[in-house]
C-alpha cells in the first residue's frame, strides 16, 4: 500500500466493475427473475418440482448480483470472499441454531393436546415424557 | 389522534426520587450552558469539538459522554443497593418497585451501551489511528455521525427520566412483559429507541475501524506486525459487524409488535416469546466479547511496557482472538438453559461455553509470562491489569461453573449469576478501559495522570468490588434471586446484602478519586508533562509521535519493520532518515453529522409519543443532511508540504 492511501483511492481501487459489467448484470438478473415469473404464469412445472426451479433461479441470481453489483471475488481484494464466506457461516450457524433450539424447547413442555386432556380429566399439567 | 400524541403534562414526573433526577440533570445541563457562556467558550466548543471529525476529539468525546454515563449508573447502583439494604420484612425502604424496576432497566442499559461501549469506541478513536500509523480513520464524517448517534442515544435514554418514564421489564426487555399488554407506557418504546439510534451509530463504527484497521496501516506493518490491540479491535469489529444487526432487527420486530400489533414475541396469535430470548442472546453473547476483546488489547499493551518485555506468545493470542470470535457465536443459548429445551442442546452449548473460556485461558498465561523475569514497574494501568487478573479470574470460574447445565439450573436469574457477570464486565472490560485511559492519558494530553492519587481511586475500586459482589455470590447460593426489591426477614440475607451496600459506596468513593485525579492532574499539568512523546517507554507507533499528537498525527508516515515497530525504530543504530514531506490532505469540520444525530433523536422521540408528523420531519430531515453531505465535493483542504514542514518543526522543537 503506498504513503498516503486516502478513502478516495481505496474507493477507487475497489469500484472497477465498468459499464458492461452492470449491464450484463442487470440483463442477468432481469432474464433470470423472467424465466421464474413465465415458469409460473404458464404452468410449466408444478408442486415440488416447480418450487426448487424457483430456488435455484433465486440463488443464481443471488451470485449474479453478488458478483456483478458487489464486485464479489474481485481478484484485487480477497476480503471480500474472505467476509462473505464468515457472513455465510454466522448466518447458518444463526438459522440452524436457531430452529434446533426453537424445536427443541418443547422437550420439557406439555404438548397443547396433552395439557387439554389433562385439563379435562382434572389432572395438573405434568409434561409427560 | 391529538398533535402531541401520547404526550401530555402528566408526562412529568411526580414520585419525589425520580423529580430530583430530572431536576439535578437539568440544573447540570443549565449549570455548563451558563459557564460556556460566561468564560465565551461556545464559539470554541463549536469549532473545536462538537464540529470536529477529527477521531483524537472524537474519542475524548466518547469517553466524556461515558464517564458522565457512568456517574448516572453508579448512582442507579447506590439506590438499588440501599433500598435493598433497608427493604426487609415490615419496612419497605424509600423506592416503590415500579420505580425500582425502572432503575435495574436503565442500570444496566446505561452501563452497557452507553458506559462500556462508550469507554471502548473512545480508546478505539484515540489510539487505533495511531497505531497503524496513519493520519485518519477511513471514514472521518461517518465516525463523527456515529458518535453523534451513540449521543442521541444517551440523550433519549436520560430524557426518559424527565419526560414519560423508563422501561421496567429488565435490560434486555423479555417479552410478553414488554409487550403493549404489559407494559402499556412509553418505557420500553424509549429503551427501543435508545438503543436502536446508538445501535446504528455502533454498527457504523464497526464497519468503519474494520476497513480502516484492513486497508490504512503505515507501509510494512503486515497483519502479523500489527500490536494486539489492532488485532483485539479488528475481532471486535467483526463481531459487532455481525451481531448488532442482529439487535437492530429483534428491537424492530419488538416495536412492530408494540405499535402496530403484530404478533412476533406476543403469547398467542402464534407468537413466541422464546424466539425473542433466543435472538437477543444470539447478539448478547458476541455483545460482551465486543466488550471485552478491546480490554484484552489493552492489556497486551500495558503488560509489554511496563514488564520491559515483548509480548509472550505473540500467535497465541492472535488464535486466541479469532477463536473466541467464531466461539462466541455459538454459545448464546447458556443464557437461557432453563428456558426448557432438552439435554441435547444444553449439553451442546455447555461443552461450547468452557471450551470458549481455553482462549481466553491462554491470553492470561501469556500476560503472565510476559511479566515472568520482566522488570515490572507498578504503575497505575499495571495494578489494574494485576487487579484484573484476579478478579477475572474468579469471575471466569464462576461462569465455568454456571456452564453445567445442571448447576445454571440451581443458579439462574440468581444474585450469584449477577456476581459473575459484574465481575466479568467490571473486574474484566471496565478495569481494562481504565487501565487504558489512565495508560494512554499522555499520549492525548500530553501530561501524565496524578500516580498517587490513580492508585488510591484503584484500590478504593477493587477493594470496594470485592465488598460489594462476595455477598452477592453468597447471597446467590442461598437462593437470592435478581431484581429483589423487597424480602422477608427470615431468609437472613439482610446483613450480606448490608455489606453488598457498603461495597457500592466504596466502588463511588474509588470514582471520586477518580475525578479528583482528573482535576488535580490538570491543575498541576506543569509537573507531568510528557515532552517526549514516550511517556511510558512504549513499543508501538502511537508513541512515535509528540503528546499530544498533531492533528495530522504524523507529518511523515511512518515504516514498519517489526512487531514492536516503535521500539525497534527508538533500537535501531541506523540514523533517522531526514523527512521527505509531501502534502496531504485532511477532512474540513462539518456539523452535518450532528445535524443527522438531532434529526435521528427527533424521530426517535417522536416515535416514542406517537406524534407522527414529527416522526416524518425527522426521517425527512435525515435524509437531507446525508444528501447534502454526499452532494458536496468539498469536503477536504491541503496542508501543503511547506506548511507541514514548518509545523513539524516547530513541533519538535
Amino acid at each position: 500500500m503506498n504513503k498516503n492511501t486516502t478513502v478516495q483511492e481505496i474507493h477507487t481501487q475497489e469500484h472497477e466493475g465498468s459499464l458492461i459489467a452492470y449491464t450484463i448484470g442487470f440483463i442477468l438478473s432481469i432474464g433470470l427473475t423472467l424465466i421464474a415469473y413465465f415458469i409460473v404464469v404458464h404452468h410449466v412445472l408444478s408442486g415440488w418440482g416447480l418450487l426448487s426451479v424457483i430456488l435455484e433461479l433465486a440463488v443464481a441470481q443471488l451470485i449474479v448480483q453478488l458478483v456483478f453489483f458487489l464486485h464479489l471475488g474481485n481478484r484485487k481484494s480477497h476480503w471480500n470472499i474472505m467476509a462473505f464466506v464468515f457472513m455465510l457461516i454466522v448466518l447458518l450457524i444463526i438459522v440452524i441454531g436457531s430452529i434446533w433450539i426453537m424445536k427443541n424447547l418443547n422437550y420439557n413442555m406439555a404438548t397443547p393436546i396433552q395439557t387439554d386432556n389433562a385439563v379435562q380429566k382434572g389432572e395438573s399439567a405434568q409434561p409427560v415424557l | 389522534m391529538s398533535l402531541l400524541g401520547k404526550l401530555s403534562l402528566q408526562a412529568i414526573p411526580h414520585d419525589p426520587i425520580t423529580l430530583g433526577g430530572a431536576v439535578s440533570m437539568v440544573v447540570g445541563v443549565i449549570g455548563i450552558m451558563a459557564a460556556l457562556t460566561y468564560f465565551k467558550k461556545w464559539k470554541w466548543l463549536w469549532r473545536e469539538w462538537l464540529t470536529s471529525v477529527d477521531p483524537k476529539k472524537i474519542g475524548v468525546m466518547y469517553i466524556a459522554v461515558a464517564t458522565v454515563m457512568l456517574l448516572r449508573g453508579i448512582g442507579d447502583a447506590l439506590l438499588m443497593r440501599g433500598q435493598q439494604a433497608v427493604s426487609v420484612g415490615a419496612s419497605h425502604g424509600y423506592l416503590n418497585s415500579d420505580h425500582f424496576q425502572q432503575i435495574f432497566s436503565a442500570h444496566g442499559t446505561i452501563m452497557i451501551f452507553f458506559v462500556a461501549m462508550g469507554f471502548m469506541f473512545g480508546l478505539i478513536n484515540l489510539i487505533v489511528p495511531l497505531q497503524i500509523g496513519n493520519r485518519d480513520v477511513a471514514f472521518p464524517f461517518l465516525n463523527a455521525a456515529s458518535f453523534w448517534l451513540f449521543a442521541s442515544g444517551m440523550v433519549l435514554i436520560n430524557l426518559s427520566l424527565m419526560v414519560g418514564e423508563f422501561s421496567a421489564a429488565g435490560w434486555l426487555a423479555y417479552p410478553p412483559l414488554s409487550e403493549l399488554k404489559y407494559s402499556p407506557g412509553v418505557g420500553v418504546d424509549y429503551w427501543i429507541w435508545a438503543l436502536q439510534i446508538g445501535g446504528v451509530g455502533s454498527l457504523l463504527s464497526g464497519v468503519n475501524f474494520l476497513v480502516t484497521i484492513l486497508k490504512m496501516r503505515a507501509p510494512g506493518m503486515t497483519l502479523m506486525k500489527m500490536p494486539v490491540f489492532l488485532w483485539s479491535v479488528l475481532g471486535a469489529m467483526v463481531l459487532v459487524i455481525f451481531a448488532f444487526p442482529i439487535l437492530t432487527a429483534t428491537l424492530a420486530l419488538l416495536f412492530l409488535d408494540r405499535s402496530l400489533g403484530m404478533h412476533f414475541f406476543t403469547s398467542d396469535f402464534g407468537g413466541n416469546p422464546m424466539m425473542y430470548v433466543n435472538l437477543i442472546w444470539a447478539w448478547g453473547h458476541p455483545e460482551v466479547y465486543i466488550l471485552i476483546l478491546p480490554a484484552f488489547g489493552i492489556f497486551s499493551e500495558v503488560v509489554p511496557t511496563f514488564s520491559r518485555k515483548r509480548l509472550f506468545g505473540y500467535t497465541s493470542m492472535v488464535w486466541a482472538i479469532w477463536a473466541i470470535v467464531f466461539l462466541s457465536f455459538i454459545v448464546w443459548l447458556h443464557h437461557f438453559f432453563t428456558m426448557g429445551a432438552g439435554a441435547d442442546v444444553n449439553a451442546f452449548f455447555g461443552i461450547m461455553t468452557m471450551i470458549i473460556s481455553i482462549p481466553t485461558g491462554v491470553k492470561v498465561f501469556n500476560w503472565l509470562f510476559t511479566m515472568y523475569r520482566g522488570r515490572i514497574s507498578f504503575t497505575t494501568p499495571m495494578l489494574w491489569f494485576l487487579g484484573f487478573v484476579c478478579t477475572f479470574t474468579i469471575g471466569g470460574m464462576a461462569g465455568v461453573l454456571m456452564a453445567l447445565p445442571p448447576a445454571d439450573f440451581q443458579l439462574h436469574n440468581s444474585l450469584f449469576l449477577v456476581a459473575h457477570f459484574h465481575t466479568m464486565i467490571v473486574g474484566g472490560v471496565l478495569f481494562g478501559y481504565f487501565a487504558g485511559v489512565s495508560y494512554w492519558f499522555p499520549k492525548v494530553f500530553g501530561f501524565k495522570l496524578n500516580e498517587p492519587l490513580g492508585k488510591i481511586a484503584f484500590w478504593f475500586w477493587t477493594i470496594g468490588f470485592a465488598v460489594a459482589f462476595i455477598p452477592l455470590y453468597i447471597l446467590g447460593l442461598m437462593g437470592a434471586t435478581r431484581r429483589l426489591d423487597h424480602y422477608d426477614a427470615s431468609m437472613g440475607w439482610q446483613w450480606l446484602f448490608i455489606i453488598a451496600a457498603v461495597g457500592v459506596a466504596l466502588v463511588f468513593v474509588g470514582i471520586s478519586f477518580q475525578i479528583l485525579q482528573l482535576i488535580v492532574s490538570i491543575v498541576q499539568r506543569k509537573h507531568n508533562l510528557d515532552t517526549t512523546g514516550d511517556a511510558w517507554g512504549g513499543r508501538t507507533l502511537e508513541w512515535a509521535t509528540t503528546s499530544p499528537p498533531p492533528l495530522y498525527n504524523f507529518a511523515v508516515i511512518p515504516e514498519v519493520h517489526e512487531r514492536d515497530a516503535f521500539w525497534e525504530m527508538k533500537h535501531s543504530k541506523t540514523a533517522a532518515k531526514k523527512p521527505i514531506y509531501e502534502d496531504i490532505e485532511m477532512p474540513k469540520n462539518t456539523p452535518l453529522a450532528m445535524y443527522i444525530a438531532a434529526c435521528a433523536f427527533i424521530f426517535g422521540f417522536a416515535t416514542i409519543w406517537h406524534i407522527l408528523w414529527l416522526a416524518v420531519l425527522g426521517l425527512l430531515g435525515v435524509i437531507t443532511c446525508i444528501i447534502i453531505r454526499v452532494s458536496d465535493d468539498n469536503t477536504e483542504y491541503v496542508i501543503t508540504a511547506a506548511e507541514l514542514q514548518k509545523m513539524d518543526e516547530a513541533a519538535k522543537a
